[in-house]
C-alpha cells in the first residue's frame, strides 16, 4: 500500500495505515473492497504494478471517483484523459504528455524539458513519454487513466494493443487504466495485446444507494428524516432507474416539495404517511416529465414555486397538483410544428399510405367500394405483420396524391405549391425520401412521424385518422 | 525495506518482465543455441541472416530473444561490436516512421540529437547507401529485431521488409533480421519477392505441453533463490530463514489440491502463463509466507474462478427491473421469430406482459421504456443490425425512426437464465414470465 507522502511513516505501522485508508473509506462509502484491491495492486510508488487494469461497471458506480480520489490522496503521478474529448489519437497523446508535464513537481526538470507541440504518431509518443518519465518520475509508477475507453475502439486498430503493452514497449514503470461500461470481450480486435487485470465495479444495492444519497443530503436536514424521504424516492424510481446520479438529482430537486407541509405546519417530521401522500403524485409525475427531461429542472422548480404562491389564495392541495399536471402535457405536446392546412393533409395522407396495405386503399378511400363483409374476414390480421410493429413502408408519389385527394374536401388544384410542400415536408424530417435522392420521376417516400403526432395533427383539422388505419379497424 | 516487501518487489519485477526467473523451460534450450549461433556468426564471420520466431502470445518469444542477447553480450568482443535496432509493429505503424526510427537508432549523419532530416525517399536512399557501402568484413554488424512482425507485413508494398531482406542477401553490411510474431500464417502475408529473399529459417515455440510444466513455471515465478536473496537488505541469518519460510510456503501452495484443480482448469482453457499471472496479481502482490497456506490457496482459487465468470452476467445484474424485463421480452421475441426485432415489437411484448401479469411495471410510459431501451443499446447488450459501427452513435444518420430500427440481442439463453437466478429482488411474476420460454 502506498504511503501518503506527507506523513512518511515506516512500513510496520499498521495503525497508521488503517487510519489512512479509513479516510478514503468514509469519503467513498460502499467501495471498501475495490479501494483495498486497487491499493494492493498499486503497491509502493516505486514498485512495478500490472501493465494495465481494465475497470468496468455501470455508469455512476464509482469507477472514476474511486480511482481519482486514490490518486489525489496519495499524490501519485497520473493523468486522466477522457477518450470522448480526445477524438483523434494525436490529441490523446498530446493530452497525456501535457497532463504529465503539468503534474511534475520538480521545477528544474520542467524548465529543461518542454512537451512537444505536436505528437503525430505512436512512435513519437513513446519516445517523449520515455524521456519525460525518466526525468520527472524516475522512481514512481505513473498512471494513465483513460475514461470512456470504449471510444478507443473506433480509433486505429493498433492503439489498444499498444496501450496494453505500453509498460513493455516503453520500458518505464507505467500502468494504463481503462474505464468502461462495456465488458472486456468487446475490445478484442484480432491483434494480441497483453491481457489486462480485469476489475468489476458492482452496482449499488438499494440499501447502498439509500445510504450514499443520504450522505449527500442538504446540510439543514436530519439524517433520519432524509433517509425516509430517499426510501420514498427509491420506491418510485428504483424499478426504472438505478443510476446514482439521476436518483440523487431527482431526490434533491423534489425535496423542497416534500418539506412543504412541514413548513406550512400541516404536518410534522414524524407524519410519514401524510408526507408520503403529499409527495407521491409529484414523484410519479416527475418520472414522466422530469426523468425524461421533457421539462428542465429549473422549470420544474419554478413550476413548483409558482404553485405554492397560488396556494396562498387557493389553499387546496389537490388544485395545485392539477395545475402541475395540466401544464406538463401541454408543454410536451408543444413540440408539434404548426403546418399549413394542406401540408397537414399531406402528412396525414403520407401516414395512411405508409401504414396501410395497398390492397385496402379501395375499401378506405373509394366511396362505392365493397361493404363490410370483406372487412370482417380481414379482421383476423396477423399481428406480426402490422405496420405499426414493423415500421412504415415506402409508397410512390402517385399513391400519396390519390389518398390526399380523397381525404381533402373540395377541389385542390395540383399546383407547384402542393408539390413543393411535399419536398419541404421531407426537409422537415416528417417524410423521408427512399432510394435515389435525385429522382423526379415517381419518387418514393416514407412517413417518419409517430402515431401521437399524426393524431394531434388530424384533431386540428377534424379528421379521424384511426378510422382509416387498417391496424385499428 | 523489509524482506517481505523486497520479495514482493521481486515478484512484481518478474511479472513486468524485468527480471526473468532463473529456470527456463527445458525445451527452449535448443532454441537458445540456435539464436546464439546465428548472432555469433553474424558478428564474427560477417554473415547476414534472417530468422522468424513464431509462437502464440505469451509463449516466451521475447524472453527467449532477450536471454540469448544478454548471454551473447557477455562476450565483450560481441557486445561491443553489435548494433541493435528494435522495432515494434505496434508503434512503427508505417515505413516512414520505421525508417526515421532506424536512422535515429543508428545515429547516422542526417540526425542531430533526436531529429531526423530529409523526406522519406531521401531517408531510404541514405539508409540504403549507408548499408550497401559497408563491407561484410569490416562494417559493424547490425541486429534488427522486428516485434509484431506481421504488422510490418501490412505496410504498403512491404518496402521496409523488402529492403531489409534484400540487404541480408547482398553480402554488404552484415545484418541479422529477427522477426517475432504470433501468426502462424505469416509467410502467406509476405509478397513473393520478399518471401524469396527471406532465409526461411523459422523457430516455432509453443506453450509448455503438459500440466506439470505449467505448474513448474508458476512455481518458478514465486520461488526465491539464493541469488535473489543476496540483493536484499538485512542480516544473513534472517535472510536465510526468510528464504526457507517463503519457499516452503510456495511449495505448500503449489501442491495444494484445490489450487492444482483450479490451475488444471485454467490450463485446460489456456496454456499461456502470463495471463494467469495477471489474473492472480491481486493474490501474488500480497503473498505472505506467515499466513495460513489454505487461505492463500482459497484466494487463488477465487481469483481463477472470477477470471472465468461471465462478464455479461455481471452487467445484467446491474440492470433495473424495467431493463431486465425488456431483455426478457427480446428473448421471447427471439424465440418466437428468428429475426431481428425493433422497439415497437419489444414494447408490444412488454405491454402484453405488464397488462396481464405485472402490477409494478404498469405505470411506465412509452418514453420511459424507450430510455431503458437506449440504455441497453449503450451497454451493447443489443446491437443495431443495419450499421457495422458499434457504440451509441451507431446509425444516427439512418433514415429509420429509432422505434423501427432492427436490432439483435447479444445475450445467450444461459446468460439470461443465470442473471435471473442471481438477480436481487427479481419480482416473481417477471421470473415466471422469463422461465416460461427458457425451458
Amino acid at each position: 500500500m502506498p504511503k501518503k507522502r506527507k506523513n512518511v511513516s515506516v512500513e510496520d505501522h499498521p495503525e497508521e495505515d488503517d487510519y489512512d485508508t479509513q479516510a478514503l473509506h468514509s469519503l467513498l462509502p460502499c467501495r471498501e473492497k475495490q479501494i483495498s484491491d486497487l491499493l494492493t495492486l498499486m503497491g509502493e510508488p516505486y514498485q512495478y504494478t500490472v501493465s494495465s487494469i481494465f475497470m468496468y461497471g455501470h455508469a455512476s458506480c464509482g469507477k472514476s471517483v474511486v480511482l481519482e480520489s486514490i490518486m489525489e490522496y496519495y499524490e501519485l503521478p497520473h493523468v486522466v484523459v477522457n477518450c470522448v474529448e480526445c477524438y483523434t489519437t494525436n490529441i490523446l497523446y498530446q493530452e497525456v504528455l501535457r497532463g504529465l508535464y503539468f503534474h511534475s513537481k520538480a521545477d528544474d526538470a520542467r524548465s529543461e524539458f518542454v512537451p512537444p507541440k505536436k505528437c503525430e504518431n505512436t512512435n513519437d509518443f513513446v519516445r517523449f513519454l520515455k524521456k519525460m518519465l525518466t526525468s520527472f518520475f524516475p522512481n514512481e509508477t505513473t498512471y494513465i487513466i483513460l475514461s470512456k475507453a470504449d471510444r478507443l475502439r473506433d480509433r486505429e486498430v493498433n492503439l489498444i494493443p499498444a496501450l496494453l503493452n505500453l509498460q513493455e514497449i516503453s520500458g518505464c514503470n507505467i500502468c494504463v487504466i481503462f474505464e468502461s461500461e462495456v465488458t472486456w470481450e468487446k475490445y478484442y480486435n484480432g491483434i494480441a495485446g497483453k491481457s489486462p487485470f480485469i476489475m468489476f465495479f458492482p452496482d449499488y444495492t438499494k440499501e447502498e444507494l439509500q445510504k450514499i444519497i443520504t450522505l449527500l443530503r442538504p446540510p439543514d436536514s436530519s439524517e433520519e428524516f432524509y433517509k425516509d424521504y430517499i426510501g420514498i424516492v427509491l420506491s418510485v424510481f428504483y424499478t426504472a432507474c438505478r443510476d446514482l446520479r439521476e436518483l440523487r438529482h431527482l431526490a434533491e430537486i423534489n425535496f423542497p416539495i416534500y418539506c412543504e407541509p412541514i413548513k406550512k405546519g400541516e404536518a410534522t417530521e414524524s407524519d410519514k404517511h401524510k408526507l408520503w401522500k403529499n409527495i407521491e403524485p409529484y414523484l410519479k409525475n416527475a418520472l414522466h416529465s422530469l426523468y425524461l427531461r421533457e421539462i428542465s429542472s429549473s422549470e420544474w422548480t419554478k413550476l413548483h414555486v409558482k404553485s405554492t404562491e397560488d396556494e396562498i389564495s387557493l389553499p387546496s392541495n389537490f388544485k395545485d397538483l392539477e395545475s402541475v399536471t395540466s401544464t406538463i402535457p401541454k408543454r410536451a405536446k408543444s413540440g408539434i410544428v404548426e403546418l399549413p392546412f394542406y401540408s397537414k393533409f399531406l402528412v396525414i395522407a403520407a401516414y395512411l399510405a405508409s401504414y396501410n396495405p395497398v390492397k385496402t386503399d379501395l375499401r378506405f378511400f373509394v366511396k362505392s367500394a365493397g361493404k363490410n363483409k370483406k372487412t370482417l374476414k380481414s379482421m383476423k390480421k396477423d399481428e406480426q405483420k402490422s405496420a405499426h410493429l414493423r415500421g412504415p413502408k415506402a409508397f410512390p408519389l402517385d399513391r400519396l396524391m390519390a389518398i390526399f385527394y380523397s381525404i381533402v374536401d373540395g377541389k385542390v388544384p395540383p399546383t407547384a405549391n402542393i408539390f413543393s410542400q411535399i419536398t419541404s415536408l421531407v426537409s422537415l424530417h416528417l417524410l423521408s425520401q427512399v432510394g435515389h435522392e435525385d429522382q423526379i420521376d415517381s419518387p418514393k417516400y416514407k412517413c417518419v412521424v409517430s402515431l401521437d403526432f399524426i393524431q394531434a395533427i388530424s384533431r386540428t383539422v377534424n379528421f379521424d385518422v384511426i378510422r382509416y388505419l387498417y391496424d385499428f379497424v | 525495506m523489509s524482506l517481505l516487501s523486497s520479495a514482493h518487489d521481486l515478484i512484481r519485477k518478474r511479472m513486468a518482465g524485468l527480471s526473468t526467473p532463473q529456470n527456463i523451460r527445458k525445451d527452449m534450450n535448443q532454441y537458445f543455441l540456435n539464436i546464439e549461433q546465428l548472432l555469433k556468426r553474424t558478428v564474427e564471420l560477417g554473415e547476414s541472416n534472417s530468422l522468424l520466431i513464431i509462437g502464440p502470445s505469451g509463449s516466451g518469444k521475447t524472453t527467449l530473444l532477450k536471454k540469448s542477447l544478454t548471454n551473447i553480450k557477455k562476450d565483450v568482443n560481441i557486445g561491443k561490436n553489435l548494433m541493435e535496432v528494435h522495432l515494434n509493429g505496434l508503434i512503427q505503424t508505417d515505413d516512414r516512421i520505421a525508417l526515421e526510427e532506424i536512422t535515429r537508432l543508428l545515429h547516422l549523419e542526417n540526425t542531430v540529437g533526436d531529429r531526423v532530416f530529409g523526406s522519406f525517399s531521401e531517408n531510404l536512399a541514405f539508409l540504403l547507401e549507408a548499408l550497401r557501402t559497408g563491407k561484410s568484413s569490416t562494417s559493424c554488424p547490425i541486429l534488427f529485431v522486428l516485434d509484431n512482425f506481421e504488422l510490418f507485413a501490412m505496410h504498403k508494398n512491404q518496402t521496409l521488409l523488402y529492403n531489409l531482406f534484400d540487404i541480408t542477401q547482398a553480402g554488404t553490411t552484415p545484418m541479422a533480421v529477427i522477426g517475432l510474431t504470433c501468426r502462424l500464417d505469416v509467410m502467406d502475408l509476405l509478397e513473393k519477392r520478399v518471401k524469396s529473399r527471406f532465409s526461411h529459417r523459422q523457430i516455432y515455440i509453443h506453450n509448455g505441453s503438459n500440466f506439470d510444466q505449467y505448474v513448474a513455471t508458476f512455481k518458478d515465478l514465486l520461488t526465491l533463490n539464493a541469488d535473489d536473496i543476496k540483493t536484499f537488505a538485512g542480516n544473513k541469518n534472517e535472510k536465510n530463514k526468510f528464504l526457507k519460510q517463503w519457499n516452503n510456503f510456495v511449495e505448500k501452495i503449489t501442491s495444494d489440491s484445490s489450487v492444482l484443480r483450479s490451475l488444471q482448469f485454467q490450463f485446460d482453457i489456456c496454456k499461456e502463463v502470463s495471463s494467469l499471472y495477471t489474473a492472480l496479481a491481486l493474490v501474488l502482490f500480497k503473498l505472505d509466507p506467515f499466513a495460513k497456506p489454505s487461505d492463500t490457496a482459497g484466494e487463488i482459487v477465487d481469483a481463477i474462478n472470477t477470471l472465468h465468470c461471465d462478464f455479461k452476467a455481471n452487467v445484467l445484474h446491474g440492470l433495473s427491473v424495467l431493463e431486465l424485463c425488456l431483455v426478457i421480452a427480446m428473448h421471447h421475441l427471439n424465440n418466437i421469430y428468428a429475426e431481428p426485432f425493433n422497439f415497437q415489437m419489444v414494447y408490444n411484448e412488454y405491454i402484453k406482459f405488464a397488462k396481464r401479469r405485472s402490477h409494478i411495471l404498469q405505470n411506465y410510459s412509452k418514453q420511459v421504456v424507450m430510455k431503458a431501451y437506449e440504455h441497453l443499446i449503450e451497454l451493447e447488450l443489443i446491437k443495431p443490425m443495419d450499421s457495422s459501427a458499434t457504440g451509441v452513435h451507431a446509425g444516427v444518420g439512418s433514415k429509420l425512426q429509432k422505434e423501427y430500427r432492427p436490432m439483435s440481442l447479444l445475450i445467450e439463453q444461459s446468460q439470461l437464465h443465470e442473471a435471473i437466478n442471481k438477480y436481487n429482488g427479481c419480482p416473481t411474476d417477471l421470473r415466471q414470465w422469463a422461465m416460461s420460454s427458457l425451458e
